[in-house]
């Protein structure tokens, strides 16, 4: 019963907590690529691939009192915040799921920018496309998040790596 | 490139928008592809003939109502050219072409994925690549592209994928028509009317939100009197259990009475070929649940009967936090011979019925509906109307427990507290 629920308060227990819907988001599903147990199905969006099923999961948590979301201020915008509870502790003491190993690798995600994970997983999703189409993407598609080469050079480095860990 | 011309236009008879023209040559050849006609052997809404015996219809219908759908938008967008065009109505054409049968239960069984299987539709060895080929060797991937909706001109991606595209439009006035309910309606030809170009989507005059208004409760009211009735999440729950229970002994090398070849490549997950997913539509489904009703494995037959016969489970509200009630059914259920694995479930649908990006706050993946203000300026539609403003970013959860009533002992429905 709700066990893809108790897996992303897992992956929150694990990180401690996560700032940023987007980054929770591109955790899950960079977490998925690297053939982690998360079902969730994720489509290509404004800001890379995005679940609708995992933003309903984290609405339902919030619900229930599993997860907290607070609005932390940056400044001239603000973004979302989340953590695990007491209750959402107490109940993967009731559901228990498997993730293996996750941590070192959510937390090396969780402890890099949104924009960069924008980045990342959007070079995941169009990891079937040569290198020459999949810049032609990030630049047409995310033309106002202007990436430099530079970055994208460090999201292949990144998606090499975290590939050979895996 | 100029389209090529059929000598006249086709009509076809159609229940909900009266005509579906058909003036290019590539549409009426794609209609025509196996693939595309495989569609009518897919049902639109699944189970929910069990709940609303209307409900009938195929992809193929809709598939050929979001077509008409976005032929009446494109028409007045004089901003596309007739190359956007075609690939605007091709996309909406062949939005669904990857269903399968049962998409939703099969696919999460399974572990397919419709729209991948749309990609591969489109861009792999089919007479649907052949006919969009010979638009141009590169469109067949510009039309996988806008499905996907990683095409570089956002407005087209937002025509067939958005708050209000010819996807929605279509299927809420047409399940609400073959399920003879009255909340899908809607003033269409208002909406469609007053839609223009604004930046990177479309906009609707300001004359029109109180037609738009009535497209998002008539959304709300469909998501939870038609998609989300409990007698057809009943029948879902049914056969999901039994494409676990099936996957499971052919995972045990049981020896089927008839063997299921049709559904050994998903039985070994992602190993089907897209010739094999092709060749699977909801007549062979039927035929193999229907021999399963003849099964020695009695959980299997037991299940294939229900989804033939209708016996479906029953179902209570349940508050997931409930963990003793949870662990004391499981106990009481194999006590009962019942193994709760097929015959106890939770399920939990929710429904957002319009959401936006409000300002300041993290940045929103959904477009937000437009509306084009007499001074030529643009407003979010939940800042003008007080009444999508009250459903909008609310979603509502409904958590049910599923059981076959027939089947459990005093002790259990004293549990469940039933009758």
């Amino acid at each position: 019963m709700l066990t893809e629920h108790a897996k992303v308060l897992f992956l929150l227990e694990s990180v401690g907590e996560i700032v940023g819907r987007k980054k929770l988001q591109k955790m899950v599903y960079i977490t998925q690529k690297l053939n982690f147990d998360f079902n969730q199905r994720f489509q290509f969006h404004f800001y890379g691939p995005y679940s609708e099923e995992l933003t309903v999961m984290t609405e339902e948590l919030c619900e229930l009192g599993l997860i907290e979301e607070h609005q932390q201020d940056k400044g001239n915008y603000s973004v979302y915040q989340y953590a695990i509870t007491e209750k959402g502790r107490d109940f993967l003491h009731h559901v228990h799921v498997n993730l293996g190993n996750i941590l070192p690798i959510a937390s090396k995600l969780n402890d890099s920018s949104s924009r960069f994970l924008e980045l990342l997983s959007t070079v995941f999703y169009f990891e079937q496309l040569s290198r020459e189409e999949v810049e032609e993407k990030i630049f047409t598609l995310k033309a106002k998040q202007n990436y430099s080469h530079g970055e994208i050079n460090e999201a292949y480095r990144w998606l090499q790596e975290l590939r050979q860990s895996c | 490139m100029t389209p090529t011309l059929l000598e006249e236009e086709k009509v076809f008879k159609d229940p909900v928008h009266r005509y579906i023209h058909v003036r290019y040559k590539t549409i009426w050849d794609l209609i025509d592809t196996p693939e595309f006609q495989r569609l009518r052997r897919i049902r639109q809404l699944g189970t929910t003939m069990f709940t609303f015996h209307g409900a009938e219809h195929s992809r193929f219908n809709h598939s050929l109502g979001v077509y008409e759908i976005m032929r009446r938008i494109v028409t007045k967008l004089e901003v596309l050219t007739e190359e956007e065009r075609l690939l605007c109505l091709c996309s909406a054409l062949l939005h669904d072409v990857g269903h399968g049968p049962f998409s939703h239960t099969f696919e999460k069984v399974f572990k397919t994925d419709h729209e991948e299987w749309t990609r591969r539709i489109i861009e792999g060895d089919t007479e649907i690549r052949k006919v969009l080929s010979g638009v141009s060797a590169d469109f067949p991937k510009k039309v996988s592209e806008v499905i996907g909706k990683t095409y570089s001109n956002k407005m087209i991606v937002s025509l067939i994928s958005s708050q209000i595209d010819a996807d929605r439009m279509d299927y809420l006035l047409r399940d609400a028509y073959y399920t003879g309910v009255n909340y899908g309606n809607f003033d269409i030809e208002r909406i469609l009317r007053l839609m223009r170009p604004a930046e990177e989507q479309i906009a609707i005059k300001y004359s029109g939100m109180h037609a738009v208004e009535d497209y998002i409760v008539s959304r709300y009211q469909m998501y939870w009197q038609v998609y989300f009735h409990p007698v057809t999440r009943s029948a879902e729950v049914i056969l999901k259990k039994l494409f676990q229970r099936a996957k499971l002994l052919y995972d045990c090398n049981y020896h089927f009475r008839i063997f299921p070849e049709p559904l050994v490549p998903f039985f070994k997950d992602g190993q089907a070929k897209l010739r094999q997913y092709l060749d699977l539509d909801e007549a062979t489904v039927i035929y193999y649940i229907r021999e399963w009703t003849r099964e020695e494995d009695e959980i299997l037959s037991d299940l294939a009967e229900r989804f033939m016969n209708r016996r479906l489970f029953k179902y209570i509200q349940y508050q997931p936090l409930d963990y003793q009630m949870w662990t004391d059914l499981q106990g009481l259920f194999r006590d009962a011979g019942l193994d709760p694995t097929y015959y106890l479930e939770f399920d939990s649908p929710s429904d957002l019925p319009y959401d936006f990006y409000r300002s300041g706050e993290e940045e929103e993946e959904r477009l937000p509906i437009l509306l084009l203000m007499p001074d030529g300026s643009l407003e979010e539609l939940s800042r003008k109307s007080d009444i999508v403003q009250s459903i909008s970013g609310k979603r509502r959860f409904d958590h049910k427990l599923y059981f076959p009533e027939d089947r459990i002992t005093d002790v259990i429905r004293e549990r469940l507290g039933v009758n």
